[in-house]
């Protein structure tokens, strides 16, 4: 579905990506994992042409991003950011409505079509009951799934999601994750996530793609990915690597000094 | 669920156009020769029609060349301040953000000085169409500097704007303080607003500029919703950002140039307007753009109409009036504003 071929892309002097390859098909839920500033944030950011690569280029269904009309592109790629600025703060309603933007003339007003699949989305996301509340009343947890149900008012086939769980207890945590992996699997949307959290990315994604100074280091399963080798490898430090107890998933842990050298024999 | 209708921001604007009206017509009938409300109408109304019977002559001579075009003028220049603040709030995602940010106004004025000492200023129109010149080849300069690889970013023309505008307060103050003319001084009047120049003519000028400026954003009105929430929120919602933004603050940039070239600077409208209509009927610019427009019209004439007739017959500057009462009744609105909400 998404096919990134030998791309590289730079702000200034420095790549921040270099000849970065990569598939994602249909109804797959991939993760982008890798240390600060390995460009996962910016390779999420070419995904829906908010960059453009210097070199290489990003086919959306065998269509070149390059030569996509941007209302199209938003059509069919939704994004939830890490953060969004909130100035004079809108409803709820009226920001799941903007979901429908791509599908609205210049001087359009929202249909009662456009209504009804709002009103689904916000059901879905269970932000129903306070779609009257100006969006900054709201928690962090519940702001997250009021960006969701406007993605979802996109209808699009991919959802891409930059850092979803950064700034949130374990519990919106767990409450995000599940609502995204039921969209992956009961509707079949593809996900992309970018995430700092190998453990969730781990027991959520079916593929990883672990970066490394911008280029990929490796992709596969979370079992091929996440390996003692490759983190300490791209991470540059001694981690414990063991198996989810239920999940069967791997398990990244931290170990303190003492336990550290403990764990590798030292004294 | 409530939802913004097409219906909705119709009926909102043909109530705040007879509250406008309304203001037009008392308006006319203040100032040191009190002409009684039912008589100015029935004036008005048979001058419309090419009839001229009401009044005696003096009575429509100050009613139709000295009140109606000054009532007019304030009212596009109430409504396009209004307008272009609105979109350089969200434009730039600054809630204090105002028509004249961008150093505008000291272009115009620059204009208009030199105009004077060219000796263009005994012209009828020379005053007005130098000033605009003046405010046009500032927001050329501005876009030229504040312009990177093509793109617009915020911060670089806010600060483009600003160094230019101090650059040419500068050049005023020189001026001034060079040339011994005594017309230079009115300059300072002018700058504190003034719409002692309003004339048919000096209306018909301007008034194509604010209609195009104002009709270019309330066509991107939906669009200036999505930019309020960042550029990278609006791109990933389908829209063009750089052309959003050129036309956008271009348009912006041509309402006040052709406002502060009529009447000078007035302060606060276009910072007070857009946030009591956002406090009232929410921020879809959908609907505040139209509201502002026509609230900022009335704002300003009733402005007008008391800077001219409350210490009759000293004449105060309409500045005083827009800041002396607009400050208190948008601090109440921010006071109550949960209350207006949800009405």
């Amino acid at each position: 579905m998404i096919e990134v071929n030998a791309i590289s892309f730079r702000y200034h002097e420095d790549w921040v990506l270099q000849d970065v390859s990569f598939r994602v098909e249909r109804g797959e839920f991939v993760g982008v994992i890798g240390p600060n500033g390995s460009g996962k944030t910016t390779l999420l950011k070419m995904l829906y042409r908010l960059l453009g690569p210097q070199d290489g280029e990003i086919l959306f269904e065998f269509v070149p991003l390059a030569k996509m009309d941007r209302r199209d592109i938003a059509k069919r790629i939704a994004v939830v950011a890490q953060e969004t600025q909130l100035l004079f703060p809108f409803t709820v309603l009226e920001t799941v409505l903007m979901g429908r933007s791509p599908y609205l003339g210049n001087l359009m007003f929202e249909s009662e079509k456009d209504l009804e699949i709002a009103r689904k989305a916000m059901e879905w996301t269970k932000v129903l009951p306070f779609s009257e509340r100006p969006v900054d009343e709201l928690s962090g947890g519940e702001r997250k799934r009021v960006f969701i149900a406007r993605a979802l008012a996109q209808e699009p086939e991919v959802i891409l999601l930059d850092e979803p769980t950064a700034s949130l207890d374990i519990h919106h945590q767990i409450d995000f994750l599940d609502l995204i992996l039921t969209l992956n699997r009961e509707r079949g949307l593809t996900i992309v996530m970018v995430s700092h959290d190998m453990n969730t990315a781990s027991e959520f994604c079916d593929r990883l793609i672990l970066l490394q100074k911008g280029r990929v280091y490796k992709t596969g399963s979370p079992g091929e990915v996440i390996t003692k080798e490759n983190i300490e490898s791209v991470y540059g430090c001694e981690v414990w690597v063991d198996r989810h107890p239920v999940s069967g998933m791997p398990r990244v842990s931290l170990m303190k000094k003492g336990d550290r050298d403990e764990a590798l024999g030292r004294n | 669920m409530k939802i913004l209708t097409q219906r909705k921001v119709a009926t909102i604007s043909i109530l705040l156009s007879l509250l406008l009206l309304f203001v037009v017509l008392i308006s006319i009938t203040l100032g040191s020769v009190r002409v009684p409300p039912l008589r100015a109408i029935r004036i008005l109304f048979q001058s419309l029609l090419g009839l001229r019977g009401a009044g005696s002559d003096t009575e429509r001579t100050i009613i139709l060349s000295l009140r109606l075009p000054r009532a007019i003028l304030a009212g596009l220049v109430g409504a396009g301040l209004s307008v272009s603040g609105a979109a350089f709030q969200a434009l730039l995602r600054n809630p204090l953000a105002d028509p004249y940010l961008l150093g505008v106004s000291s272009g115009a004025a620059v204009g208009a000085i030199l105009a004077i000492l060219l000796g263009l200023g005994t012209f009828s129109l020379g005053f007005p169409l130098a000033s605009f010149l003046g405010a046009l080849l500032t927001i050329l300069a501005v876009f030229y500097f504040g312009r990177q690889n093509g793109k617009i970013h915020p911060h670089t023309l806010l600060l483009a704007g600003v160094i230019t505008g101090s650059f040419l307060s500068a050049l005023i103050m020189f001026f001034i303080s060079v040339s011994q003319r005594e017309e230079l001084h009115t300059i300072i009047f002018w700058l504190m607003g003034d719409f002692s120049f309003s004339s048919p003519r000096v209306i018909l000028i301007i008034f194509p500029y604010i209609l195009l400026g104002a009709v270019l954003l309330y066509l991107r009105s939906r669009h200036l919703n999505l930019i309020l929430s960042g550029e990278e929120n609006a791109v990933q919602l389908g829209v063009d950002v750089e052309k959003l933004k050129l036309i956008s603050y271009l348009s912006a940039s041509l309402i006040t140039a052709a406002s502060v070239s009529a009447c000078g600077l007035i302060g606060f409208v276009g910072l007070i307007i857009p946030h009591s209509v956002r406090l009232i009927f929410g921020p879809d610019h959908r609907l505040l753009l139209p509201s502002a427009a026509l609230l900022g019209a009335s704002f300003l004439i009733a402005s007008d109409t008391l800077a001219r007739t409350l210490l009759a017959p000293v004449e105060l500057p309409v500045g005083v009036i827009t800041a002396a009462f607009g400050g208190p009744f948008f601090i109440y609105l921010l006071r109550t504003r949960k209350v207006i909400r949800t009405l």
